[in-house]
């Protein structure tokens, strides 16, 4: 007999070991899911999980990809924790692409230190400002942050392919949708010959050290974490709700545009249509995998840039659509927010033979 | 272009076909609030209806089987976010957009053999009256079977919640499941159907889209349809009529964004294909900024978890 009891308190343990529950299930689903479409599902899962990260090059491209989805979900942890539903992160990195790729672009034919800096500085200020617009509208006029920042994406992509394509367009490009190439100076620094990781890796490390240290040493993560639990609470406590809201969707945005430079100054080296595979929608299935959790957020950008790769992989040794890729990311969302049940509930199983043996 | 009487009633015609997607949706959704539930996979549940409707007529040939497929598509992909969310209690927003994110993948998944493959013409009603009077011909007719049902849908809706016992059990769901329940209401089951049938409409909204107003299928071809849709259910304050106006208003707004685009307007392409997204944020800016207004309507307890004990 199954007995369903509702738990008084959530342990922690099982709060930060159900993810991986969730990542189990969603292979078991994918194996499913490849035998449905004709494929011998181990083999197709070995393409998918082991195949791409078995040599170097693998790594470097997992790191690559992880990379963005890190820093993006380290910023919406900010606001998934205090009750702020941006989910148009991936608006905010295209906004920090523009803002970014515009000052690299004035300084196409230069060289100098000061160029890179002066790049991601304003692309982490375009993404900041783009994140600004909900917040703004949701503070002063009671808007729907997530409708908002969700249309901004379509305004971003729109301003980005009219930019390419037109006052932005290489002049010695033959017409094709990209601007001029960035300067060296204007590239992050790779890490390793050969390889295209490169040095965003570690604003992703300092974003996730800092985000740390504000969420769980400073007033400010302490008024964001209260009143992501009770509104109430941080009201009656007298917290400033507005500014708040306000600075979360800042740093939010600013983490946005910072994948996005990374992005373009990174393995791309200029501006086109297609600089992000919808980094910014995949990020908060990342901030929810690692519990928003700065360093979970690190172990679950590695595990769902493994789809990228894998399906990227697959699609190429096995015909394997790549669109499969999302399928496993919407799964690991479902699998992880169905196992949060276990937090909440506690499932017995009985065993009638004992409770007879005592009657 | 001459602005002349009958171009103006093409113009409307044009507008009203435009808006259907965005009707039906929204209706559907409407419902599902009004007990609630707040879905966001409206987008995701499109998508597949899109997809899952345009695969069935190539391989069944039959457009009846593709149009009822799409509603039953919606009503499968729904129930995983029914499930999840009343069976297992989780967070409706996150599991709206999981919805949405894996929708989007499968829908591109199962459409690869799909794309580029002509569509089928869908019969329309009433063509030879659509020709015969000018003005109002093409304004009420020549339209698919769809669109008559569709702009018939905010005024069954709004007669199911206002008249009848069933619309009363779902508004009591959404405003007070506490007390519905100890009235021997099961919320669980309402809502649940309040889901499946939001789904299905959102299928055929889909369907729509692939069958008959733009006849093929193209990945991610609802364009963030499925959020406009969502947007027009705030901005009608959860009142179905209002639903109507809203999405005439933006079906106008995408069909003068592609005449100007066709005249070759000065403005770049792609800032008037931004408009309606734009126009989404302006009107939620100004419905929203009285919460008085909002609130009249909201259902109180959209989006809240309930739980009862057994």
């Amino acid at each position: 007999m199954i007995k369903i009891e509702k738990r008084n308190d959530v342990p922690m343990a099982l709060y930060f070991f159900t993810p991986f529950i969730a990542i189990i299930l969603t292979i078991l689903g994918g194996g499913i899911i490849f035998y449905i479409l004709g494929f011998n599902p181990i083999e197709a899962l070995k393409f998918y999980f082991i195949t791409p990260i078995s040599n170097l090059y693998g790594l470097s491209e997992l790191l690559l990809k992880a990379t963005p989805l890190c820093l993006i979900a380290i910023g919406l942890s900010f606001c998934f924790k205090s009750n702020n539903w941006n989910i148009g992160a991936e608006g905010q990195l295209t906004f920090g692409a523009i803002v970014g790729g515009g000052v690299a672009l004035l300084f196409y034919n230069q060289e100098g230190f000061y160029i890179l800096p002066l790049v991601i500085l304003a692309g982490a200020i375009g993404g900041m400002i783009f994140a600004l617009i909900p917040a703004i509208l949701k503070t002063y006029f009671n808007t729907n942050e997530i409708l908002v920042s969700l249309m901004l994406v379509y305004v971003s992509k729109l301003l980005l392919d009219y930019l390419v394509v037109g006052p932005w367009s290489n002049p010695e490009g033959f017409n094709f949708p990209e601007t001029r190439q960035f300067s060296d100076s204007s590239r992050m620094p790779l890490l390793f010959e050969g390889l295209r990781i490169h040095a965003g890796i570690f604003l992703a490390l300092a974003a996730v050290m800092l985000s740390w240290f504000i969420l769980y040493k400073t007033y400010l993560g302490f008024q964001i974490k209260v009143s992501g639990l009770s509104l109430k609470t941080a009201k009656y406590a007298g917290f400033k709700g507005k500014t708040m809201i306000l600075v979360v969707f800042m740093i939010s945005g600013a983490c946005a545009g910072l994948a996005g430079v990374g992005e373009i100054t990174g393995p791309i080296g200029q501006l086109h249509r297609m600089i992000s595979p919808d980094y910014g929608f995949t990020a908060i299935i990342v901030a929810f995998l690692g519990r928003l959790n700065p360093f979970g957020i690190i172990f679950a950008s590695l595990v769902v840039a493994l789809t990228y790769l894998g399906a990227e992989t697959a699609q190429i040794f096995l015909q394997i659509p790549k669109y499969t890729g999302q399928v496993f990311q919407g799964m690991i969302l479902f699998f992880l927010l169905a196992s949060d049940y276990l937090l909440f509930f506690k499932v017995k199983i009985l065993n009638l033979k004992k409770n007879e043996l005592r009657h | 272009m001459s602005l002349d009487i009958s171009f103006i009633g093409i113009l409307i015609g044009s507008i009203m076909a435009s808006s259907v997607p965005l009707i039906l949706a929204a209706s559907g959704e409407l419902i599902t609030e009004r007990s609630g539930v707040l879905n966001l996979g409206v987008e995701g549940m499109m998508i597949i209806g899109a997809i899952s409707g345009f695969a069935l007529m190539v391989i069944t040939d039959n457009l009846f089987i593709a149009i009822v497929g799409s509603m039953f598509s919606g009503v499968i992909i729904s129930l995983i976010f029914g499930f999840l969310t009343q069976s297992l209690l989780t967070n409706h927003v996150a599991t709206g957009l999981a919805l949405t994110i894996f929708g989007i993948g499968l829908s591109a998944m199962l459409g690869k053999n799909f794309v580029g493959i002509p569509g089928k013409e869908f019969p329309i009603l009433f063509s030879s009256l659509r020709e015969s009077i000018p003005f109002f011909g093409p304004i009420l007719f020549g339209h698919s079977i769809v669109l008559y049902f569709a702009f018939a849908l905010p005024f069954l809706t709004n007669y199911f919640l206002k008249k009848t016992k069933l619309g009363l059990v779902v508004r009591a769901v959404g405003d007070s499941p506490v007390s519905a329940s100890n009235q021997g209401i099961n919320v669980t089951l309402v809502r649940y159907c309040c889901i499946l049938y939001g789904g299905a409409m959102c299928g055929l909204a889909g369907a729509y889209l692939s069958l008959i107003y733009t006849p093929q299928w193209i990945e991610n071809m609802t364009a963030g349809r499925g959020w406009i849709a969502l947007a027009l259910v705030v901005f009608a304050t959860w009142s179905p009529i209002k639903v109507l106006i809203g999405a005439l208003i933006f079906g106008g707004i995408t069909i003068l964004q592609l005449h100007m685009q066709a005249i070759g307007f000065r403005i770049p392409v792609q800032f008037l294909s931004a408009l309606p997204y734009l126009m989404t944020i302006i009107v939620l800016v100004v419905i929203s900024r009285d919460s008085r207004k909002i609130k009249l309507n909201t259902p109180s307890s959209l989006g809240r978890i309930f739980y009862k004990e057994k």
